[in-house]
């Protein structure tokens, strides 16, 4: 019988190695033979982990991966669930058409956008047909739509800009997705695109937290809580129902800042999302905004329509007016409204100074708007959007109608607007 | 091209207050060597607290605080971080920015330092905006402004009060989310400064926070805590909903956001537990009363401001808990030894010269 032979003084330094393998981080040194030999002896002793795995790919030896090719050993991957699930039946996505050719904006959007419903209204000047790519579900509301629907005498409160509110109107969705036809999608810090459907549905479906700010902004958001001094009984939150997006690189400054800062461009993401206090008011911004349909649709109105209105966001002020009677609205039912993240990227387009010489009113005008809303009470009856906007029509009629007759006008169409609204739910 | 924020070396002291060591001045040396600190020292007066060479600090502890301030001692918490107020009281300069001893500098996300102080500075000398909520943040910083539909009349903005300054790393907050989410760090940098609405309460923070003392400096007062007092680490939340009603009746700003430093410590939560057991339920209470709040007309500084708020503490919620009428008594017995030592009429507003 012979006695088997003493290991060798290399055996015993490679069982050493694989005793401490977790302390190793780096084998790049070991000669080729020897780091086979111990991812050998690794597998054996049952010890090949992720970590260690990782190190012996590092070493980058040809002989090693293809070891670990032939056993066909792979990396665990964990997949990304996503956090929240979106049901395409319950968004569309409504573009208002100011160019007739969509190619560029569709394929830019195609990523974010190809597993949804779109409405695309058409600016009711534009004479040449819209272009379309393939591959996507969409309706298309013309001219002719329009006054069908809404009549010859309405018809022109969904003329320019305001011609997105008439997909609001057809939608038969919980939630809507607006953004303009001159914008792209953004990049986040790391580089990635932003997919502004799941953001804004994300923020639509969170609660939002009007009564208290939290100084950590959204808490529902993943990484975030409320906190120290945070009241209990306030952190359950309200219906979120507005979620309005931001702007990178051509942000949406009025016309008098972007012709005195020709250069300026908004090149700062901030990552946060955050709920606008409750008796806060603020602008709202119609080129990147999402909102609940049910419960605030009748809320969000064209009816500020300016004397010279344009074709350029400088020259409008109809989402403003709309932002003002939404939040107004959402105060007194106690809603919410999120403001922050997602981003789009808004492309260069027109000229800040040439939309200043032809549009100055509405920049006077929110000097009279802003004390009205901030001062505007509504009663108690009002417990629906609906008798709200109805409440907040009078007041605008009485309160600023006098003053000026363009307001006059708007508190009428405020009231067409709840007719028509209420006729197309009718027919549902 | 931005004009360098000034310095203020000689406008603004720290307030630190403290119960172990000062190491942690090592790491921001480099921003505050060049100023003036006020070192609370709480807890045992007989312990020496070594302050790293260099500094030019003057540093009290419950002996100086007893001495200065008489009978009225009482005010000051003992055996609490709320005992920094003090250092609020006896300070003579213009702005003041605290901190806590377990903070530490933070990096941006392109790996640079932040300058905490420079930042607040920036926030304290440039206008808030809490009359309408601008969509982009702080108009006044670098590469960004009012946003269209801002109306041109509320951009001149008013004067800014508070900075308040956020954490990363261990977030701030309270014991029973701290026992639920133990792993949890804040690791999102937040690249914003923002004005909190008018007639928007919030949880002010006191461990990163800087203020305009001429301004804002008497509602300051960090309450009664620790030793002897039923509760704990709502000190400087109570500053914050005091400081906040008067900035809203006042016409003054607070700001929130930037700057980050690194919370490196976090307490233990079963301890903080206990302190903040009677907090957690006194604060449905405490919140609706706040949000109620008004000052009358008459009230044009912040001292007859503070003092009305005390009545109202005492006749509201001195129901709640009886702890609050000893609370309204110290908060009189505050704006009196504030007045002591920081003598001069009070112009409105709080301008003292």
């Amino acid at each position: 019988m012979s006695t088997p032979c003493p290991p060798s003084l290399l055996s015993l330094a490679i069982d050493a190695a694989l005793f401490n393998l977790h302390n190793i981080s780096d084998l790049s040194f070991l000669p080729e033979h020897l780091l086979i030999d111990l991812f050998l002896r690794t597998l054996r002793a049952g010890k090949l982990t992720d970590r260690i795995l990782r190190i012996f790919v590092a070493t980058g030896k040809e002989e090693i991966l293809s070891v670990i090719q032939a056993l066909n050993i792979q990396f665990v991957l964990t997949p990304v669930l996503p956090t929240i699930t979106i049901d395409s039946n319950e968004v569309d996505i409504v573009i208002a058409a100011f160019h007739s050719d969509l190619t560029s904006f569709m394929e830019e959007w195609r990523p974010i956008f190809s597993r949804f419903h779109l409405i695309i209204v058409e600016d009711p000047d534009l004479k040449e047909e819209l272009k379309i790519p393939k591959g996507f579900d969409f309706d298309v509301y013309t001219k002719s739509d329009i006054d069908k629907l809404a009549g010859s005498s309405n018809a022109a409160m969904f003329s320019g800009y305001s011609c997105r509110y008439f997909g609001y109107l057809v939608s038969k969705r919980k939630y809507i997705i607006s953004i303009d036809d001159d914008c792209s999608p953004a990049k986040d810090n790391n580089g990635d695109l932003v997919d502004i459907v799941t953001q804004h549905i994300t923020n639509l479906r969170t609660p939002a937290t009007p009564f208290f700010f939290n100084t950590l902004y959204d808490p529902y958001r993943k990484g975030a809580d409320f906190v120290r001094g945070y009241p209990f009984g306030l952190r359950s939150g309200v219906t979120c129902v507005l979620s309005c997006g931001l702007w990178l690189n051509l942000a949406d400054y009025d016309a008098p800042t972007q012709s005195l800062k020709p250069e300026l461009r908004n090149s700062r993401y901030v990552d946060a999302v955050l709920t606008v206090p409750k008796n806060t008011l603020m602008p709202m911004s119609g080129i990147n905004l999402a909102f609940d349909r049910e419960m605030v649709g009748p809320a969000l109105l064209p009816a500020l329509k300016l004397a010279k209105e344009g074709k350029f966001r400088w020259e409008t002020i109809e989402d403003i007016w709309c932002g003002l009677v939404v939040k107004a609205v959402c105060d007194h039912l106690d809603l919410g409204v999120k403001t922050g993240l997602p981003y789009v990227s808004r492309n260069e387009r027109g000229s800040a100074i040439d939309s200043l010489k032809k549009e100055w009113e509405g920049v006077k005008l929110m000097e009279e708007l802003v004390p009205f809303f901030q001062s505007l009470k509504l009663s108690p009856e009002a417990v629906t959007a609906e008798s709200c906007v109805t409440e907040i029509a009078a007041a605008v009629k009485k309160g600023l109608g006098r003053s000026h007759t363009e307001l006059a006008n708007v508190a009428d169409s405020m009231v067409a607007w709840l007719k028509i609204w209420k006729e197309v739910r009718s027919r549902v | 091209m931005a004009s360098p924020t000034p310095v203020l070396k000689d406008e603004l002291d720290i307030v630190i207050p403290t119960i172990r060591n000062l190491d942690f001045l090592e790491m921001w040396r480099p921003f505050f060597q060049p100023y003036h600190l006020i070192i609370v020292q709480d807890g045992d007066p007989s312990k020496v607290i070594k302050v790293p060479k260099g500094f030019d600090y003057e540093l009290y502890n419950r002996n100086d605080i007893n001495r200065i301030l008489g009978p009225k001692a009482s005010c000051i918490s003992f055996k609490d971080s709320a005992c920094r107020c003090f250092g609020y009281m006896v300070s003579k300069k213009k702005y003041i920015f605290t901190i806590d001893d377990d903070c530490f500098v933070a990096k941006d996300p392109s790996g640079n330092d932040i300058n905490a102080l420079e930042q607040h500075i920036k926030n304290l000398l440039t206008p808030s905006t809490p009359f309408f909520f601008n969509t982009l943040y702080d108009p006044y910083r670098e590469g960004t402004d009012f946003v269209r539909g801002y109306p041109f009349s509320l951009r001149e903005g008013v004067p800014t009060a508070v900075s308040h300054g956020l954490w990363l790393n261990i977030p701030d907050y309270d014991a029973p989310t701290q026992l639920v989410k133990p792993r949890e760090r804040n690791t999102r940098f937040v690249d914003a400064v923002l004005t909190i609405p008018k007639g928007t309460l919030f949880p002010m923070c006191g461990m990163n926070l800087a203020f305009d003392r001429e301004l804002i400096g008497p509602a300051m007062y960090f309450g009664l805590m620790g030793d002897g007092q039923p509760i704990g680490r709502y000190d400087d939340m109570w500053a914050g909903w005091c400081m906040k009603v008067i900035c809203d009746h006042l016409g003054l700003g607070v700001k929130t956001g930037l700057p980050y430093i690194w919370h490196s410590k976090a307490s233990n939560p079963f301890v903080n537990l206990k302190k903040e057991y009677k907090g957690i339920y006194w604060q449905e209470e405490l919140i609706p009363f706040f949000q109620a709040a008004t000052l009358p007309k008459e009230c044009t500084t912040v001292q007859s401001c503070y003092k009305e708020l005390s009545k109202q503490v005492k006749a509201k919620l001195g129901k709640v808990d009886e702890y609050f009428i000893k609370l309204s008594d110290a908060m009189l017995t505050w704006i009196e030894a504030w007045d002591e030592l920081n003598p001069s009429a009070p112009l409105p507003n709080g301008n003292a010269k």
